[in-house]
């Protein structure tokens, strides 16, 4: 068995290595395009405008950095709370290989400008294919462990990653479905108000899958292990799972407020995201009270705070998108800065804080040693959470502005603002955004050199007994 | 039940798949299945294969990431891009285009607005026209030219009428070319409202001489009309605004006649006191109000000199 677990833990390093190093590539180029905001001469045409650039930026950090980081850490998980080695660990391992050469093939072809413009499935469709069969072998695996298991009771985690292969496997197949011209071309297979259900059903639906359900998986199980506190409440995580993945399907068309797409279709998905602030702040209170019995653990043990920050942001997320969504505030805000603001807060403050927190759990215990220093990630620690904050800080105040111009009239009626004098408004946000990129990417550097540091410590993998 | 769903993998992940799949079908499969879904206008086209291709164009460069094409029915957003979206518009778009964010302006009703000379323009240099536009030079586009068995092969995949004289015609055409037949025909399958248009009881510019009201019109003009009438009003994409030849016919006319057609544009077709309205200009009622186009107008007036 022991050899076997020696094997596993390289196939989670393996993940962990290749989710920092495409999320270096994705927060680069996040930065390269937030100056092209204000700066435009910093497109170099053909590859390296903002329109083939932000594409590589998204799908390099949601599923470079966001799925390299879910698969690695998922197969940590999963192997503890079975009690067994993987599977399959040789398809393990191929899962990796397939995993970084899905991604090097996207961002290349993503820069070429194969784009099937619909947002987070915007890969052509033979790599979708290959996307697929990546997501086939991990389903492969995760099953196969989870039924030969060796603990009876499937933890909270397991069922967050249970939901996500199941949820990945329908949304990803129907949204790419696609009428192929080319090799390199192809066209959604649905036409206009058709096309955008689909895809905001999938495009919502990929946050909830991708930055939700994996990452609170994360959550239940690294929360307790590095606090040494159980869960506050099992049955509050039964009612916020079941209603979280029920609710979660109906509310895509919160996207697509004051659109063409029939009114009752909006409508619905406005009440359903509505409803959703329930399951996920049932997520918020559990870790909330979980910590409450101890709360000295925030200055104690230095991964506590990551985790409480990354679910505050959940928090505020999850009460500021439902907001969002009604009609009042849709109209004011929607196609505005104030969205990236929204976005980035989920991704930077609750995606990335919780993740890294979970690398800096994992690395030390596959390397049988300790984290290099507490003081550097402490330092990474507030350096990701000034710069997340300068950037959606700035976003939602610059958002609501841009609403309110494009809104504004004369008192005989006509408009106060043409576009560009509300676009040029902007700048100053633009830059200051990028400013707080700076300070983001600047932890989030601490972070990795903290993690080589430990890599380089522990040097050898370690093996453990089942 | 509930206690042994927690320890049966298989049992849970159908479970899981049912309670994901209610939503999925009562918001998306079912509508698919109605009519309610597929609307089209009567008097919407498919796209060309040069439209088609100046439409690959358009994703390949991740316009849509900057630019939406869904106008929402709201009063101001009317007024600033014309006719609000309708569900039938869209019938041929093969996804969507409607975008999410706007750092551009929205381009749901950019087709026919302004000539095609002023979006060759606008590609090759967008800062000649707007000097504080953060939008990227597309000139190069014009470097790549179109391939004519692939635009055979996308009208095919989806099915639009062709004939072998339209691949034919795609010989010597470049992306610039595709894109910008493809802006062309944006939002034209609805019709187009006149605006709400700043009326004006004067027929004598109030404001001529006015210093203050030339330096607001001098700045007006700078931002949106030198770019085609050229900085010092003689004339460049559009006609001079300095000479007495006013839609292509020499002759002074009134104060009242270039309110006009600053209010309405000159793509309206109507004649006005003997001279046809057939030209490329987009009207600018709704976004300036009479002040300020009797300023822009005392500005014209002050280069004339």
């Amino acid at each position: 068995m022991s050899t076997d677990y020696q094997f596993d833990n390289q196939t989670v390093n393996g993940f962990i290595v290749s989710s920092i190093f495409w999320g270096v590539v994705g927060i680069v180029i996040g930065l390269w395009i937030s100056i092209q905001m204000w700066a435009p001469s910093w497109n170099i045409p053909p590859y390296f405008t903002f329109g083939r650039l932000r594409v590589v930026h998204t799908n390099g950090l949601a599923f470079g950095l966001g799925l390299g980081a879910i698969f690695g850490i998922f197969y940590y998980i999963t192997m503890r709370l079975t009690k067994r080695p993987l599977m399959f660990p040789k398809l393990a391992r191929f899962h990796l290989y397939l995993f970084n050469i899905a991604i090097a093939l996207a961002a290349l072809s993503l820069f070429a400008g194969m784009n099937q413009s619909l947002e987070y499935a915007e890969l052509e469709w033979p790599l979708d294919i290959v996307v697929v069969i990546m997501w086939v072998i991990f389903a492969i695996v995760i099953f196969g462990t989870i039924i030969k298991r060796r603990e009876e009771q499937m933890y909270i985690s397991l069922w967050y990653i249970i939901v996500t292969v199941v949820a990945v496997a329908i949304l990803y197949i129907v949204n790419n479905l696609a009428i192929p011209a080319t090799l390199t071309k192809s066209y959604h297979l649905f036409a206009g108000v058709n096309s955008a259900n689909v895809q905001w059903w999938y495009g919502h639906n990929a946050v909830g899958f991708v930055f939700t359900t994996p990452i609170l998986a994360m959550f239940y199980y690294f929360l307790p292990k590095s606090t040494g506190i159980p869960i506050y409440s099992h049955r509050l995580s039964i009612i916020s799972f079941w209603s979280l993945v029920f609710a979660y399907l109906w509310t895509g068309a919160h996207h697509l407020v004051y659109t063409p797409l029939p009114d009752w279709i909006q409508t619905l998905g406005i009440v359903f995201t509505m409803f959703l602030i329930a399951p996920s702040w049932g997520s918020v209170v559990n870790g909330y009270y979980t910590v409450a019995s101890d709360w000295s653990k925030m200055r104690t043990n230095y991964l506590t705070k990551f985790f409480i920050l990354g679910i505050t942001f959940y928090g505020l997320q999850t009460i500021q998108g439902p907001t969002q969504g009604l009609r009042i505030v849709s109209q004011l805000i929607h196609y505005t800065d104030w969205i990236p603001g929204h976005v980035h807060m989920g991704t930077m403050g609750w995606v990335t804080m919780t993740a890294a927190a979970a690398i800096y759990y994992v690395v030390p215990k596959i390397y049988n040693t300790t984290i290099y220093s507490e003081k550097i990630a402490n330092i990474h620690f507030w350096f990701v959470l000034v710069g997340q904050l300068i950037f959606s800080i700035t976003m939602w105040i610059t958002g609501i502005q841009q609403g309110a111009l494009w809104k504004a009239t004369n008192p005989d009626g006509s408009l106060a603002y043409t576009f560009m004098e509300g676009l040029v408004k902007n700048y100053p946000y633009w830059q200051l955004r990028t400013l707080g990129g700076i300070i983001f990417t600047v932890g989030m550097l601490f972070f990795i050199y903290n993690i080589y540091m430990t890599m380089k410590k522990g040097k050898t993998l370690s093996h453990e007994k089942a | 039940m509930q206690i042994n769903l927690y320890k049966k993998p298989v049992l849970f992940a159908i479970v899981s798949a049912v309670v994901i799949l209610i939503g999925t079908i009562a918001t998306m499969f079912i509508p698919m299945l109605t009519p309610q879904m597929h609307p089209k206008l009567e008097n919407l086209k498919p796209y060309t294969p040069l439209e088609l291709m100046g439409r690959d164009v358009y994703m390949k460069e991740g316009c849509h990431y900057c630019h939406t094409q869904t106008v929402r029915p709201l009063k101001t957003e009317v007024m600033r891009y014309g006719e609000y979206s309708k569900a039938g518009e869209f019938a041929y778009d093969h996804p969507f285009l409607w975008g999410s964010k706007r750092t551009g302006p929205d381009l749901a009703r950019i087709g026919g607005k302004y000539p095609d000379a002023w979006h060759y323009g606008h590609f090759e240099d967008p800062q000649k026209f707007f000097p504080e536009s953060n939008m990227p030079k597309y000139g190069w586009l014009k470097n790549n030219p179109i391939n004519p068995s692939e635009a055979e092969a996308s009208v095919k995949a989806l099915g639009f009428p062709y004939t072998k004289a339209d691949i034919e015609k795609l010989k010597g055409k470049n992306e610039l070319d595709a894109i910008v037949a493809y802006i062309q025909v944006l939002g034209v399958a609805v019709a187009k409202k006149p605006s709400d248009k700043p009326k004006s009881d004067m027929t004598q510019n109030p404001l001529i001489g006015n210093k203050e009201a030339i330096a607001i019109g001098k700045k007006l003009y700078d931002t949106n009309c030198a770019a085609c009438h050229g900085a010092d009003g003689r004339g460049g994409i559009g006609p001079s605004v300095v000479d007495n030849v006013w839609l292509n016919k020499e002759g002074e006319v009134g104060d009242g006649f270039i309110y006009a057609i600053i209010a309405e544009g000159t793509s309206t077709g109507k004649e006005i006191e003997g001279r046809i309205a057939k030209g490329g200009m987009p009207p600018y009622a709704s976004q300036f109000d009479e002040n300020k186009i009797w300023a822009i107008m005392a500005y014209m007036n002050s280069l004339k000199k």
